[in-house]
This record gives C-alpha cells, structure tokens and sequence, in this order.
C-alpha cells in the first residue's frame, strides 16, 4: 500500500478545512485539526482504499474536532466552573422572581426564501460568535456533532448537570440573540 | 407530585428534553405546562428552529466552495508532513 498524503492534503485539504472550520469557528484550529488529521493518517494502517479515501479522513477529523473542542471547553477558569452551578441567579435576565419570563419568546420561524433564510443564518453565525467561546463550543459540539449527553460529560469530564447548564445557557443566550437580531415576520 | 412548572423550570427541561429522555414526572409535568403555556410552547419550538439551523450554517461553510484551506496553511501542513515521513523511516 503506498500512502502519498501530500496527494491526499491537495485533493481532500479545502475540504476537510471546511469541514472543520464549520464545527470550530475558528481558521487556526481548523488548520490544527487538518493538520493532526494528515498526521495520523500517515500512522494508520486501517484504510485499504475500500471506502473512499475523503471519507476515511474525514473519520478521523471527526475525532480531532472533538479532541479541539474538549480542550476549548475544559481550558476556562475555575471561577468559571463554580459560577456555572450558579444557574438560579445566572438566569435572572430572562425570569422574574415567581420564575415567569420577564419577556416572553417571539414566534421565530426559518425563512423559506432562499435570501432570506442565508440572512436569518448569517444573524445566528453573528450570534454564535458573540457566545463565550466555551458555550459556543459545548453547543456546536451537542447540537451539530450530536454527541450523546453522556459522551460529552465523559470527554470534558465534568457533572452532567454543568453539561446540561452550559447547554442551557447557551441555548437561551442564541435564542434571545435571534429574536433582537432577527426582525420577525419581515416582508421581503 | 407538584404538578405546576414554573416558566424557569419548564424552560430547563425543555433545553434537557433535547439532550436525553426526560423522567416520567418531568415528561408530565412539561405537557400539562406546555397545553398552558404559549410562551414555553414557542421557547420549545425556539430551540427546535435553533438546532436545525445550527446544523444548516454548519452545512453551509461545508459546501462553501469558496473557502480553501489557505495557501501558507498548506505549506506548514505539507512540511510537518515531511518531518514526520522523515521520522518514521
């Protein structure tokens, strides 16, 4: 089996780039993750040219993404941590004491124009980015990976509670940046 | 059994609803919220739209043509590459 990665870096580079940079947000990480990809590929010996070779390194960039992700997630503060447990009075900006909404969510749908909807994503890339980069990590890395709730709290090694908190804040923080951002029921 | 969620708790197990099976209690609880709660029933759709959104941005770079791996990128790779070949012989 002769193994040319340079071939594999021209052919397949822009596209596991792209891929990684759309999970990481980040060009330095996702050159890290190309990058770690191509290094491991070299020491493997599982692929045997069956499966298509973008698919096979596509496989292991999966796990990098990953990899990038915990560590993105797990480098924070500890002052972070203990405030995360926090979540009663962190959550204050969205309900009043007696726990009702202090505004009530709008009715946000997903455009169907085609201009439109590339707008309503743009405002939520815009929104993403404005998240604490750890949030905007565990988010990318539960809503778009899929990774299972417990494979998370494994791989970050924290209580799933804080997994869950996290997501929560999150979630809240893009919603609530959607509706400002985002002018509902916009004519075209 | 405490039937009645607050807006704030309901919230909570919305967002947890996305990440696993919710206890019998919570699932109950939720639906009886959700049958009287307009705004908790648009927070759930909201959380909805956002996770198939994420995932059409994230599609959206993917298939984005346009965005290469960049050339001095390519360049520190393909050397790292190299050193590492040399390595293993």
């Amino acid at each position: 089996m002769t193994k040319n990665v340079n071939d594999w870096l021209n052919q397949h580079g822009d596209y596991l780039y792209r891929f990684a940079l759309a999970r990481l947000r980040n060009p330095h990480q996702a050159e890290d993750a190309v990058q770690e990809t191509m290094l491991a590929a070299i020491k493997s010996t599982n692929f045997e040219g069956e499966s298509s070779a973008r698919t096979w390194l596509t496989g292991i960039l999966k796990h990098k993404i990953i990899d990038l992700q915990r560590k993105l997630i797990r480098e924070q503060p500890i002052s972070d941590l203990v405030d995360l447990d926090a979540t009663e009075t962190s959550m204050d900006d969205f309900f009043d004491a007696t726990g009702h909404w202090l505004e009530k969510p709008q009715a946000l749908e997903m455009p169907e124009n085609t201009l439109q909807q590339k707008q309503f994503l743009t405002v939520l890339n815009n929104c993403i980015d404005k998240l604490p980069s750890k949030l905007a990590a565990i988010f990318m890395m539960r809503d778009v990976n899929e990774t299972d709730n417990e494979n998370i709290c494994k791989e970050l090694d924290i209580t799933a509670t804080n997994a869950w908190v996290m997501l929560y804040r999150a979630r809240m923080g893009l919603r609530k940046c959607l509706e400002i951002n985002w002018v509902v029921g916009t004519v075209s | 059994m405490k039937l009645m969620l607050t807006c704030k708790q309901a919230s909570k197990i919305i967002s947890q609803s996305l990440d696993m099976p919710l206890s019998w209690s919570d699932r109950m609880k939720l639906r009886f919220h959700l049958f009287i709660c307009n705004a908790c029933s648009r927070f759930n759709r909201q959380l909805h739209l956002l996770r198939l959104a994420v995932n059409r941005v994230t599609q959206l770079t993917e298939n984005d043509s346009a965005i290469k791996l960049p050339v001095d990128a390519k360049i520190r790779i393909s050397a790292t590459i190299e050193t590492k070949m040399h390595e293993l012989k």
